[in-house]
């Protein structure tokens, strides 16, 4: 089988987030970049199918930040065959335009199955599978948490509110946002990432900026706070004056 | 039978290879099967292969067994069956790591906190997955200047070392910060290395992640060697073994103290400093890294004799005996893993030994046994009867 897997390095919560001067998007200037923990779960799904079932994996990842390489060496180093890194402009894009250049690259390549990540924290709508899928022209079903390959066609678990499960059956190719492998990730020994950045290279391509989607984002702001709490301490007595002053400031009592 | 021995020759044979490449590691070829290491483990009456039978099957082209076990990640690293090994086989620090190593090179069936606190420790530079940059957060609003380097320019006497659990988890910073307080009560003039600062990597190391273990010894000189200092100075005895024993065999050589070394030395001063007597009766846990592994039995000892009014009592297992807390050599990610193949945890056995001498306070000097034990009085129902303070503490209230 040939896996195909998407896989992005997003902003690490681990830091204050602050908004850029513009008001529009995230102040990346000292932000950390991660993997994003669910594409290695995607990765982790295809390496268990390849176990099972022999085939080919292929990493693919945009070129976003300087993160993706070592993201890129550590996939195969855990088994994937391939690892592709997707250069070019993309500042500002969208998911729409994301799905776009994908599905330009994915030209190049022959595939059964294409796994990723259900959603990321900048993309908790987690669409940029789902619009590939529907510019493929093949079935999307997302949040999966296990795949078994059939015949022809894969039988996947998908979680569904209130604590149940279903299994669909679905034909190939296809696209599956995954929530979660059979295992939890691998580990990658530092010793054996190393190794692969000195001895494997990760294979380029050079991508267009593609046009986005149509929503435009006016304004990112934290939360206001809406209300707060005041705990009221002392003698009983004391307590009793606070609340009846409370009461009589909110004019709820004379 | 013949195939499957031959088949897991070259196992063996690289398993070996990797061994005798390090100091000492040829040695468990003079394994006379005494089954001493056995009798000494505190965890050796459910590991599936102890030391002596770990080296029998290693012997026997059996390698794959003693992998698919439970030994790798019941060890905790306390040293017993080393110090007692009349070969003097690399146990804790050669055989354990490499069967260890030998499953995370293999990438699999590794616990998840072990493999979560080794991917924090390779991104972050903290087992804890805590942010580098809040690393030196635990000396704010402590009321007195702690030097971080980073920020100052000037030379410092004693550069402390700080590590990863004193700097970010909320009990061990009580410990952090009263420690900054005796330091400055004694005029010392010390520094941190502040956001700098990595993880030393003694559990990583004892985990079987050599490379991680590498990828810090670099990071740390590289930093260490920016600044002017007399010696490195640990509140936590896993970094100090770490930079005392292993970073030398990498050619990285500093001058290292323990703090209760090196508050034993200003004792006369220290004692000045007193004003307050403590009323209690103490008993003291030996760290297994302060003292079995490196023979620091007295001078935490002479400090608790020393604060006026603690009366000093022993546990039946003390000093080369002390039975470990479970937390070392990664068992701190470890608990819930070996409570399972386990009856009891070592913590829990040993805050009852502590409670049995009639003491009210377990003293410590190892930021793994305050939580380790504060975890187990609760289990065993002690709360208010017996309390954890690290003689860092103790000292600090009597002062």
């Amino acid at each position: 089988m040939k896996i195909i897997v998407l896989t992005t390095v997003i902003p690490d919560l681990i830091e204050e987030l602050e908004i850029s001067p513009d008001g529009k998007s995230l102040d990346k200037t000292y932000l950390r970049y991660i993997p994003n923990e669910l594409d290695d779960h995607a990765l982790e799904e295809a390496l268990l199918l390849k176990e099972r079932h022999g085939g080919e994996v292929v990493v693919l990842a945009l070129n976003i930040r300087e993160e993706t390489d070592e993201m890129l060496f550590a996939a195969l180093a855990k088994g994937a065959d391939k690892a592709v890194k997707i250069n070019g402009d993309f500042e500002g894009i969208d998911n729409h335009a994301k799905a776009k250049i994908l599905r330009k690259v994915l030209e190049n390549f022959e595939f059964d199955l294409i796994l990723t990540g259900v959603q990321t924290v900048e993309d908790i709508d987690g669409y940029v599978g789902p619009l590939l899928a529907s510019y493929l022209a093949i079935p999307y079903v997302g949040v999966v948490s296990g795949v078994s390959y059939l015949k022809d066609t894969l039988l996947v678990k998908k979680e569904l509110p209130g604590g149940l499960l279903t299994e669909m059956e679905v034909s190939i190719p296809c696209v599956l946002g995954i929530q979660a492998a059979e295992n939890p990730p691998r580990y990658v020994a530092i010793s054996r990432l190393r190794q692969m950045m000195r001895t494997a290279k990760l294979e380029e391509f050079q991508c267009e900026k593609e046009k986005n989607g149509k929503i435009e984002i006016k304004k990112v702001f934290k939360p206001e706070i809406a209300g707060k709490a005041e705990m009221i301490v002392g003698e009983p007595e004391e307590i009793v004056e606070k609340i009846v002053k409370i009461l009589e400031e909110k004019g709820i009592i004379k | 039978m013949e195939e499957i021995v031959k088949a897991n020759v070259d196992l063996e044979s690289d398993f070996v290879g990797r061994m005798i490449l390090e100091q000492g590691g040829e040695k468990f070829r003079q394994c006379i099967q005494c089954g001493m290491c056995v009798g000494s483990c505190p965890n050796g009456y459910f590991m599936d292969y102890p030391p002596r039978k770990f080296i029998a099957a290693l012997r026997a082209n059996m390698l794959k067994r003693v992998i698919q076990s439970n030994t790798a990640w019941t060890c905790i690293s306390c040293f017993n069956c080393s110090l007692r090994c009349p070969s003097g086989i690399k146990i804790t620090d050669v055989l354990i790591p490499n069967l260890r190593e030998e499953i995370l090179l293999e990438g699999k069936t590794t616990p998840q906190e072990v493999q979560k606190a080794l991917e924090n420790t390779s991104r972050y530079g903290n087992p804890l997955g805590e942010s580098p940059r809040k690393r030196a957060d635990w000396t704010k609003e402590i009321g007195i200047p702690v030097k971080v380097l980073p920020q100052a320019s000037e030379s410092v006497e004693v550069l402390w070392f700080v590590e990863c659990y004193p700097s970010y988890n909320p009990r061990n910073i009580l410990t952090s910060q009263a420690f900054a307080r005796i330091l400055n009560a004694l005029k010392v003039n010390f520094g941190i290395l502040g956001h700098e600062e990595f993880c030393a990597g003694d559990d990583v190391r004892l985990v079987g992640e050599k490379g991680l273990f590498e990828m810090l010894i670099e990071h740390n000189t590289k930093i260490l060697n920016k600044y002017k200092f007399d010696f490195i100075l640990f509140t936590d005895p896993h970094g100090y073994n770490a930079f005392k024993n292993e970073y030398p065999k990498f050619g990285v050589q500093y001058e290292t103290m323990h703090y209760t070394e090196f508050l034993v030395d200003k004792i006369d001063k220290l004692k000045s400093l007193f004003k307050k007597k403590l009323n209690g009766t103490v008993t003291y846990h030996d760290p297994c890294y302060l003292g079995r592994r490196n023979g620091e039995y007295e001078a935490p000892r002479e400090l608790l004799k020393a604060i006026p009014g603690l009366k000093l009592v022993e546990m039946p297992r003390n000093r080369e005996n002390a039975l470990c807390c479970g937390g070392g050599g990664g068992g701190i990610w470890l608990d819930s893993y070996i409570r399972e193949h386990s009856k009891e945890r070592l913590s829990e056995k040993r805050v009852k030994e502590a409670y049995s001498t009639g003491a009210n306070i377990l003293a410590v000097a190892c930021p793994y046994d305050m939580s380790r034990f504060e975890d187990a009085i609760k289990i065993t129902g002690y709360e208010g009867k017996l309390i954890v303070k690290d003689i860092i503490e103790l000292i600090d209230e009597a002062m």
